[in-house]
């Protein structure tokens, strides 16, 4: 049944950026406070086109940095309002101090991410070093593929953000450039389809209900901050099986099955494993299919969530493997790749350990290409020395 | 008895309205508290809108002084008194 919808299915030309703003639309804001910033400026452009156009009826805040945008947020998620916004790189490091706050506040907040490297130097392409920075934060995090599941996951990680086991707030990260310009099909849902799967905000304390009074964000001394902390700890751990919830409920409703919290590309027999975030597992099928074709046995491991990290799924599926190669489009300056940190402790639980590799790959919009990728594969077959930090196109 | 943190409102959300009554802020007043002169006092209540924490006592409208428990010192009032009836004054120990 759902295969004959998407058979039958129209599909749109859309960028990731456009295709995220769609989402933005049919998801209904009531406030969405936002600040410009390459490459993430495509996806306000379109919504604020489709709130010109009257197509949705959100307040857009025009607020003066990302900081206000980000404190205009919670202000507004407090008060009751389902929220959006969405930013790139110095815009999230100027909005970090209050993502603090908004997880720590409980407000559901939805932003789309466009990554984007940190200065310096000054750089406006894609990697991962904004969203890393921001891992720590308590936010849910979810890399995106292509503009597909910049707008599936954007639908799906709101209903996920505001279910009531989680209310946490999410980020859903597209590449910058990558994925934010470049115009793909894609599958959109009827309105009506998306109103009804998300349903309508209801915030547990809203600011705005005088006749239940409350106080929000009051200071917590040594007596009670540890308590409010423990409690994400508890709702990030809510998040995996929400999602696993909703990704069933999706499928019915689109066809398209995110299945698990990492997709799993010709893993099944795979000797030697790519774990990747974001637009490169694209160009890594292609190596991995170029490479079964010349009899290596290659798979791929694509996460969709790093926040929660889903450390028990991801060593189930790499336990007994042969070696495994973990590409990070960010750097953690003094120590290994932000993923290959998560994946060597996730790995601790279990006994038939692979060998890991990190590399590091794409900073500032270096572009990676599907031969980079396939060549990985010769360290891991000769057991190259896997105690040292690799870099893919670097000149050196 | 402090609650265990399933016992908690999520967020830190304090559930209830007045409840900076509950926390005897006056203890962090250090250096200077509010006295006025009831003859200057022209009862605008302009001391009552400014104070964060709801210290000035009222009755039938009119401002009656200072709920030393609760005020911090900030001196907002003093600020915001536009006949010049509240003055930060020295405190000397005690309150």
């Amino acid at each position: 049944m759902a295969l004959k919808m998407l058979e039958r299915e129209e599909r749109t030309l859309l960028t990731g950026a456009e295709a995220a703003a769609h989402a933005m639309r049919q998801l209904r804001p009531a406030v969405v406070p936002v600040y410009p910033i390459t490459p993430q400026t495509p996806i306000i452009e379109t919504f604020a086109q489709f709130v010109a156009d009257g197509l949705v009826d959100t307040e857009i805040i025009n607020v003066e940095s990302e900081h206000s945008a980000m404190s205009a947020a919670v202000g507004a998620s407090c008060a009751g309002a389902r929220v959006l916004t969405a930013t790139s790189s110095q815009g999230l490091a100027l909005m970090l101090e209050i993502c603090y706050i908004a997880s720590a506040m409980r407000c559901p907040i939805g932003m789309a991410v466009g990554s984007r490297a940190l200065s310096g130097p000054i750089n406006i392409h894609c990697d991962h070093s904004d969203s890393m920075m921001a891992r720590d934060a308590g936010w849910i995090q979810i890399f995106c593929e292509n503009a597909q599941e910049a707008y599936d996951l954007s639908v799906v990680g709101q209903r996920l953000a505001e279910d009531g086991r989680v209310l946490l707030p999410v980020m859903t990260i597209q590449d910058g450039f990558t994925i934010t310009h470049s115009a793909e099909p894609v599958a959109l849902l009827p309105d009506d389809a998306v109103a009804e799967f998300v349903g309508e905000y209801q915030a547990l304390y809203p600011l705005l209900d005088t006749d239940h009074p409350t106080t929000q964000g009051p200071f917590a001394l040594p007596d009670y901050y540890f308590e409010i902390k423990r409690q994400q700890v508890d709702a990030m751990a809510n998040v995996g099986g929400v999602w696993s919830e909703l990704q069933e409920e999706f499928a019915k409703l689109s066809g398209r099955y995110y299945r698990g919290v990492f997709e799993a590309y010709k893993l099944d027999d795979a000797d030697y494993v790519y774990v990747i975030l974001g637009a490169t597992a694209g160009t890594a099928k292609v190596a991995i299919d170029r490479l079964r074709r010349q009899r290596k046995r290659v798979g791929l491991l694509k996460l969709w969530l790093f926040r929660p990290f889903p450390a028990r799924e991801i060593a189930q599926a790499l336990q007994g493997r042969k070696a495994v190669a973990i590409l990070d489009r960010a750097l953690s300056l003094g120590s290994w790749g932000p993923l290959y940190s998560e994946i060597s402790a996730a790995l601790n639980a279990i006994s038939a350990r692979p060998v890991l590799y990190n590399y590091i790959y794409g900073l500032g919009g270096r572009d990676i290409r599907p031969e980079q990728l396939m060549s990985i594969v010769n360290d891991l077959e000769c057991e190259a020395n896997a105690d040292v930090q690799r870099f893919i196109g670097l000149r050196e | 008895m402090l609650k265990r943190y399933q016992e908690l409102p999520i967020g830190g959300v304090v559930v209830g309205g007045a409840t900076p009554q509950l926390v005897k802020t006056g203890s962090w007043r250090s250096g200077q508290k509010p006295v006025y002169d009831q003859q200057r006092c022209i009862h605008c209540l302009l001391c009552w809108v400014h104070c964060p924490e709801a210290t000035i006592l009222i009755e039938r409208g009119q401002m009656r002084g200072f709920d030393y428990e609760h005020c911090k010192g900030c001196g907002l009032c003093a600020e915001h008194c536009p006949t010049g009836a509240i003055q930060m004054l020295k405190e000397t120990g005690g309150s």
